[in-house]
């Protein structure tokens, strides 16, 4: 092998490693759902390429109302699935969307743009 | 993961949340800001991009070699300065080309990042950046590279490829707009005024404003515009947009009609009883909606390899280029771009994406529109894999109700006249059979005359003076134990008992003048329906509360494979469970009031008849119309959907598993195929419309294709 290649299949792997640590092995804490007057545990999620937090953590027991914001026409994230609680909204650019739903169970749910390729974390923690 | 909680009590489109209008649709299909409209719109600007891409594109491919075209060749020659200032201009084009059309790749693919996370832009983007970058580096570096043959420009792959997938993007926004036609249509249906009367004046008011209770005048050809019950007049109304049944539908006092069905000849009033968000075709819209964007069982799995799609793919060229780079033959860094870039390309998690949410929504979109709701993907799965079919008997096969089905004349007695005896007799009984004789005399214009005493045997029959006459109606022993002698209708008794009907004896004075059949009619397409049922392989039982005998005769002449009898309406859903025990898959069809335990037991639980009462929990599937062709119908469906799931998903795995190990060149050491990146583009755009053509392919799918 010559040097150069020496260099490109380090780098090259080395590469390949990082794209998947920084892919798969992401973890974060995610944002607390704060509670409002109404007793619903509520966050307000921004929808452009991705959701923002996509990383809920709510209490378990109390209602939970995720307003959903998108800023985007890309047809993709056009609709929002949170299959385990079965729901799911349209969401029109531009204008706020609320879905709300009960969290019973200590757990982790997803929610989804309809293909799957947004994604989010909905984490149910013990009140 | 835990199990999901139920919370069906939290509306998630609670009214007065800003998602629903007074009539009682989704804000965002009644206001400014519709996904149709939405659509519409990215449509547009994303055939301008394409135009703008394709202009520049076409020139681009050609001037990438001019060598190659015989004219070209003397003008730009290789190595000139002509040709280095050609591409110099065609690097600042298919900048303009990654500018204008494709931004939303880079956008895209940085939002993503920003997520930690990959979608099909990442893949543009790197794809078509990489070729960009190769280029400008190639065109005033080129003394970086070791050979003149690797500074060639590769402007056209930029260029060609982000038409492409635009053009690919436009053509599956259009493809979408069309899955969701159906629920659209169902929008549409809904009228905008309505004619009520009130203080006495008739008025056409906003069909928003109609409240409960009012009355509505619908005229003839005119559309009903809310649900409620009719208070006057005679019509019949077609309701085959919400039930999906052909034949208009006679009215009269007290039935019920649905809004926005059509009203045919005659002139009806009636008292509004649902409105707005409430009516039948609201809840079907609401519920078509949920339908369409839940999630098919099977695309859980998919999910799961989508999530690691992306990246994988990333992965894969890079490994493809370092392989390119050590092994590959010379130039090798050119080579090793081409494969990583090209992989880049070819790959396309849009079709698995899209693979099952595309078909759902066709699905569930064709189902209602043939008066059939079905709840979600889960109920979708469910029905592809039922076995066995319980169908009750009381309003599912036959119409639920008695009616009187044959009468026997004894010698010197007319058919009527028996008929005007019993009626007379049973006239003011409470008996259940005593209605149906009733009501069977009003049907053929009888009016009978009004007893001068009666009196109840119960368990028995009646006995009734008529003046100075006696009749009789009931049991033989009790005509006989009246000192009636009535062996010569004996065997017409037991051939009718023998049909599933319940014979009843009428005599005058002290002659036996008759025997009145009753029966629960059996619905004249229900034998028709089983056939196709059993035609679809299904095993079908008929679940009753009858005795044996009757139960057995109406199985004999529907055709059904199973009898379950003299079953309590309490013992329903146990009697399922024991069938599922038995290794079935097991659907249930019932009126989804009583047979609510037994509906929820089944594996799919089918509630039929529901008319504007569309929203029960119970059931799977919900069949507006009475008629068990319904069954058949959703069941066709059903498996035509899953069949059209699995085609799509297995379309999506073959073209990735094919297509990403041909990019990678594993052809190239056997059969020296390489693919070139605009190719890779062609193949990717052309596999995601691919797969919405063939959800769309099921709104082709026509009932005429269920057996009959």
């Amino acid at each position: 092998m010559t040097p150069d290649q020496i260099i490109v299949t380090v780098v090259g792997l080395a590469a390949a490693v990082g794209v998947a640590w920084f892919f798969w092995f992401k973890r974060n804490e995610g944002v607390q759902a704060s509670t409002v007057s109404d007793g619903y545990q509520e966050v307000m999620i921004l929808v452009k390429g991705g959701y923002t937090p996509d990383t809920i953590r709510v209490a378990a027991g109390r209602p939970v109302r995720l307003l959903f914001r998108r800023e985007e026409t890309a047809a993709c994230s056009e609709r929002v699935l949170i299959p385990d609680f079965a729901r799911s909204a349209e969401l029109p650019a531009g204008e706020v969307v609320p879905v709300e739903f009960m969290p019973g169970e200590p757990g982790e749910h997803e929610f989804t743009c309809q293909m799957g390729m947004l994604r989010g974390r909905i984490l149910v923690e013990a009140a | 993961m835990t199990s999901a909680t139920n919370t069906r009590a939290i509306d998630p489109a609670a009214p007065g949340r800003g998602r629903t209008t007074p009539g009682g649709f989704p804000a965002a299909t009644a206001s400014g800001t519709s996904p149709a409209r939405d659509r519409q719109a990215e449509y547009h600007t994303l055939m301008r991009k394409w135009w703008f891409g394709a202009a520049v594109g076409a020139p681009t491919m050609v001037l990438s070699y001019p060598w190659l075209i015989p004219g070209l060749r003397d003008i730009f020659p290789r190595d000139s300065d002509q040709l280095w200032w050609l591409w110099v201009a065609m690097g600042i084009a298919s900048l303009a080309v990654i500018v204008y059309s494709g931004n939303q790749f880079f956008t895209g693919a940085w939002e993503a990042l920003r997520h930690r996370s990959a979608n099909m832009h990442t893949l543009i983007a790197i794809g078509t950046g990489t070729a960009w970058v190769y280029s400008t580096v190639a065109l005033f570096f080129p003394q970086l590279f070791p050979s003149a043959e690797m500074t060639d420009v590769y402007y056209d792959v930029t260029v060609v490829v982000t038409a492409l997938v635009v053009l690919g993007m436009a053509m599956e926004v259009k493809a979408r707009g069309r899955t969701s036609e159906a629920i659209e249509k169902l929008i549409g249906l809904q009228p905008k005024t309505a004619r009520v009367v009130r203080d006495g004046l008739e008025a056409e008011i906003p069909v928003d404003e109609v409240v409960v209770g009012d009355v509505v005048v619908v005229r003839p050809g005119s559309k009903i515009p809310v649900d409620g019950v009719v208070l006057e007049g005679a019509s019949a109304v077609d309701e085959s947009m919400i039930t999906g049944e052909s034949m208009p539908v006679a009215k009269g006092p007290d039935d019920e009609v649905i809004g926005a069905t059509m009203n045919t000849t005659g002139s009806l009033r009636f008292r509004a009883t649902k409105v707005g968000a409430d009516t039948a075709l609201a809840t079907i819209v609401r519920m078509v909606g949920d339908a369409q964007a839940s999630k098919v069982p099977i695309q859980r799995i998919v999910d799961v390899v989508s999530g690691y799609f992306t990246p994988a793919v990333v992965i894969l060229s890079i490994l493809g280029f370092v392989i390119w780079y050590d092994f590959g033959p010379a130039p090798a860094f050119t080579y090793a771009t081409i494969v990583a870039v090209t992989t880049l390309i070819i790959a396309c998690p849009c079709a698995l994406g899209m693979a099952t949410p595309m078909s759902l929504t066709t699905g569930v979109g064709l189902a209602a529109s043939h008066g059939i709701l079905i709840r979600s993907g889960d109920a979708l799965q469910a029905a592809k894999k039922i076995d066995m079919i319980v169908l009750d008997k009381t309003g599912t096969i036959t119409v639920g109700k008695p009616a009187v089905t044959d009468i026997v004349p004894a010698d010197g007695f007319e058919v009527d006249a028996i008929l005007a005896l019993a009626a007379a007799a049973e006239r003011d009984s409470e008996h259940p059979l005593a209605a149906a004789i009733v009501e069977g005399a009003a049907e053929r214009g009888l009016t009978p005359l009004a007893p001068t005493s009666f009196e109840a045997v119960p368990g028995h029959g009646i006995r009734a003076w008529l003046g100075e006459r006696r009749v009789l109606v009931g049991k033989r022993a009790f005509l006989e134990a009246a000192g009636v002698k009535a062996e010569t209708l004996e065997a017409d008794a037991a051939r009718l008992a023998d049909e599933g009907k319940t014979p009843v004896f009428v005599a005058l004075d002290d002659r036996a003048a008759g025997v009145i059949a009753i029966a629960d009619p059996v619905k004249a397409d229900s034998q028709a329906a089983i056939a196709a049922l059993r035609k679809l392989g299904l095993q079908v039982v008929m679940m009753t509360g009858d005795n044996r005998r009757t139960a057995e005769a109406i199985a004999r002449r529907v055709g059904v494979d199973r009898v379950l009898a003299e079953v309590l309406p309490q013992d329903k859903a146990h009697e399922v469970r024991k069938l599922q025990l038995e290794g079935r898959t097991v659907a249930m069809v019932g009126d989804g009031i009583n047979d609510a335990p037994a509906l929820a037991q089944a594996d799919v639980g089918f509630a039929i008849g529901t008319g504007t009462d569309v929203a029960i929990e119970a059931s799977d599937v919900t069949l507006i119309s009475g008629s068990l062709r319904g069954v058949v119908s959703a069941i066709a469906i059903s498996r035509a959907t899953m069949r059209n799931v699995y085609q799509n998903l297995f379309g999506a795995f073959v073209y990735n598993g094919l297509g990403l190990p041909v990019a990678l060149g594993v052809l190239y050491p056997f059969i020296g195929l390489l693919l070139s990146p605009i190719l890779a583009a062609l193949a990717m755009s052309f596999s995601s419309v691919t797969v919405i053509s063939n959800a769309n392919r099921l709104k082709r799918f026509r009932l005429q294709e269920v057996p009959a």
